[in-house]
């Protein structure tokens, strides 16, 4: 659909298949999200850097130019602190963009339009401003500092914005469907090492729909609960199966939405065990396991039977050299250790 | 060229409300009825409002500090005005932002404004590139100053409309001091301006103190960018009158080049061209400001009379309603 004919004359309602589902990478989910609301409603706009016909750094964006045209998938000078507040610019005017970062490192280009303005303009003069912005973080690609950052926690701590990091190709479907209908400004935190490494099922339709704020429990345990998101769910859920074959019993907790944290699913997953072991590959100052560590240790302090225990990203940039970024991210070796200890307390 | 008596009138209306309420704002803060920072644009009557005169009811704009005269030539009444000084719940803001910060209003098609300049030019670009888009004969226009145009932003912003010919208008209110820094220590070129040509967009410079002349300069390039014509930047030459803000006695200003621009004040200019056309004399002028005086009794017994925002509240309003 070119704007001429849909812009503004209404949202098409697509024709769902209930039940349905399909089997997707983690990349394929995101792109088929921004397929699903391109046609379905004429305000979502993509915006980035070469995403056109080149389709994207990672090509997530492949075939959408084709399909969509370049005014609804807009290759931009690279300048991201325009284009953001082009974003926010856009969404006064009627629009829905949602914008791809080329890696999340970049983000920090344009920081001014996210935190001073986008997010301040509902609270300072009712403006609602919806829009979307995915951003490729995290390591484990041997990328280095500035491709490998995890920074949620500098948006985390932003009032006015929402934050999510979808661990799963079904919640990266559903959750960047809801960022893009969400009034409020949404960084959407994709996972680079998931992107093809990833496969699973894909509820079709608006049945997928993944609402932001509510964390997902994705093993039920009874003697540790391990509280994280992103890759780091996977690697949490190894050893969760391994730890299973020596009779012991873990709860992995996924986030999916980092800002506002599900407190509720939080405090019930810390209370049902009482051992909370926090996983996260950014950096441990101030990073969201030590807000959920707050969180825990202000209302579940009483059923806690070990210290809150914290796993991250070491205080340092993300080292390039394959012996350095594994010790910089956690994994399962790493999570198995901290778990054994924390069980064994 | 010689602008019609109904336009003159509606700008000398304006220009007058703009210095008035100005003052009466640094009156009221002289009395700590305001608190917090106050922001005079004296000397800025001209720009701010023969730009947004040259605007059309559906053309939106995001003003900055300086600029009293678009908000409220575009509709925004002096009740709401100073109500957000007094930070009542009936201000703009209600009680949010501070003074001339955050007054924004889509329905007056005014952008709120954040001290981070030249956010106005970045905003602007992305609400001309969605025109652009829809297809709509409309134009986005922003304001920004001298020592803005030494951020990043404002060649990502001004690139970005070239790039993409964009129904945009800039406007540089080039004012000499940023703060306390002179023009010397933003640009080593004599009028910004100049650096249009290098974004590929005609650029021009116009005296900014001269309603007229911004007037006709600002109203070409409006209609420009409404026939497809891509961006403009327009540099309008004036002088911050006062201090940055009401705390800043601009002792760093040569009180020559005060006592220099004070001859050429923009509200004396346009009175004088009134007067030789002979569209105002003494009486009318008097008359028109004992209007503008009853006017701004009235918003400030309305604004005073308001109720502050309530503390229970801080919370509200951080996030839109709605989504999943």
């Amino acid at each position: 659909m070119t704007w001429d004919q849909g812009l503004h004359k209404g949202v098409v309602t697509l024709a769902d298949a209930p039940g349905a589902t399909r089997e997707l990478s983690y990349l394929e989910a995101i792109r088929e999200a921004m397929r699903y609301e391109l046609r379905r409603d004429p305000a979502v706009l993509l915006m980035g850097e070469d995403i056109g016909a080149y389709g994207g750094a990672f090509k997530v964006t492949q075939g959408l130019f084709e399909e969509f045209g370049d005014a609804r998938v807009i290759d931009t000078p690279m300048a991201e602190l325009a284009m953001l507040y082009a974003a926010v610019g856009m969404s006064f005017e009627g629009l829905r963009p949602v914008v791809e970062l080329q890696f999340a490192d970049f983000i920090s280009t344009g920081f001014d339009a996210i935190v001073q303005f986008a997010a301040t303009n509902h609270y300072r003069w009712g403006q609602p401003v919806p829009i979307t912005l995915r951003a490729p973080g995290a390591g484990g690609l041997r990328a280095g500092p500035f491709h490998s950052q995890s920074n949620e926690a500098w948006f985390v701590h932003t009032p006015g914005l929402k934050v999510v990091a979808p661990a799963t190709p079904a919640d990266a479907w559903g959750l960047l469907i809801s960022a893009i209908r969400d009034p409020n400004p949404v960084i959407y935190y994709e996972t680079k090492y998931l992107y093809r490494s990833l496969k699973g099922p894909v509820a079709e339709g608006e049945a997928g729909l993944v609402p932001i704020g509510k964390a997902a429990t994705r093993r039920a345990g009874e003697e540790l609960t391990i509280i994280t998101y992103g890759a780091m769910v996977h690697e949490a859920l190894a050893v969760a199966v391994q730890l299973e074959r020596e009779d012991r019993s873990v709860e992995v907790l996924d986030l999916r939405t980092l800002k506002p944290l599900d407190e509720a699913a939080i405090l019930a997953a810390a209370r049902k065990t009482g051992k909370v072991l926090i996983v996260h590959e950014a950096n441990r100052t101030c990073g969201v396991g030590g807000e959920v560590a707050a969180l825990i240790a202000e209302h579940a302090f009483e059923q806690l039977d070990a210290p809150i225990t914290r796993l991250a990203g070491p205080d340092t940039p993300v080292p390039y050299s394959p012996p350095l970024e594994d010790a910089h991210r956690p994994g399962a070796a790493s999570i198995l250790k901290a778990a054994r200890a924390l069980l064994a307390y | 060229m010689q602008l019609p008596p109904d336009l003159l009138a509606r700008a000398h209306y304006s220009m007058r409300l703009a210095r008035a309420l100005d003052d009466r704002g640094t009156f009221l803060h002289k009395q700590s009825k305001i608190v917090g920072g106050y922001f005079s644009q004296i000397g800025h009557e001209a720009i701010s409002v023969a730009a947004s005169l040259a605007l059309g009811p559906d053309d939106v704009c995001a003003p900055m500090h300086r600029d009293l005269g678009a908000y409220l030539v575009r509709g925004l009444h002096p009740r709401r005005i100073l109500a957000q000084y007094f930070g009542r719940a009936t201000g703009v803001s209600r009680g949010r932002d501070a003074n001339l910060h955050g007054m924004g209003d889509l329905r007056h098609g005014i952008v709120g404004f954040i001290s981070h300049l030249p956010a106005s030019l970045g905003v602007i670009m992305g609400m001309a590139h969605a025109i652009k888009l829809k297809g709509e004969p409309r134009v986005a226009l922003g304001f920004f100053g001298d020592g803005s145009a030494s951020q990043g932003l404002a060649h990502e912003a001004m690139n970005w409309g070239a790039v993409f010919q964009l129904p945009a208008v800039l406007i540089c209110e080039n004012n000499q001091y940023a703060y306390s820094t002179p023009l010397t220590r933003q640009m080593r070129i004599e009028h910004l301006a100049e650096r249009a040509a290098a974004y590929g967009m005609p650029g021009m410079v116009v005296d900014g103190n001269d309603f007229c002349a911004v007037y006709v300069a600002v109203a070409a390039a409006v209609e420009r960018a409404r026939a497809g014509g891509g961006p403009s930047l327009i540099e309008c030459k004036t002088m911050r009158m006062r201090g940055h803000a009401i705390h800043d006695n601009q002792a760093y200003v040569p009180p020559e080049l005060l006592a220099e621009w004070a001859q050429r004040d923009p509200i004396a200019h346009l009175e004088a061209h009134l007067r030789e056309r002979g569209l105002l004399d003494d009486d009318a002028l008097a008359a028109l400001l004992a209007q503008i005086e009853q006017e701004l009794d009235e918003a400030q017994a309305f604004a005073e009379s308001s109720p502050y925002p309530d503390g229970a509240d801080v919370r509200e309003g951080v996030y839109a309603a709605g989504g999943a």
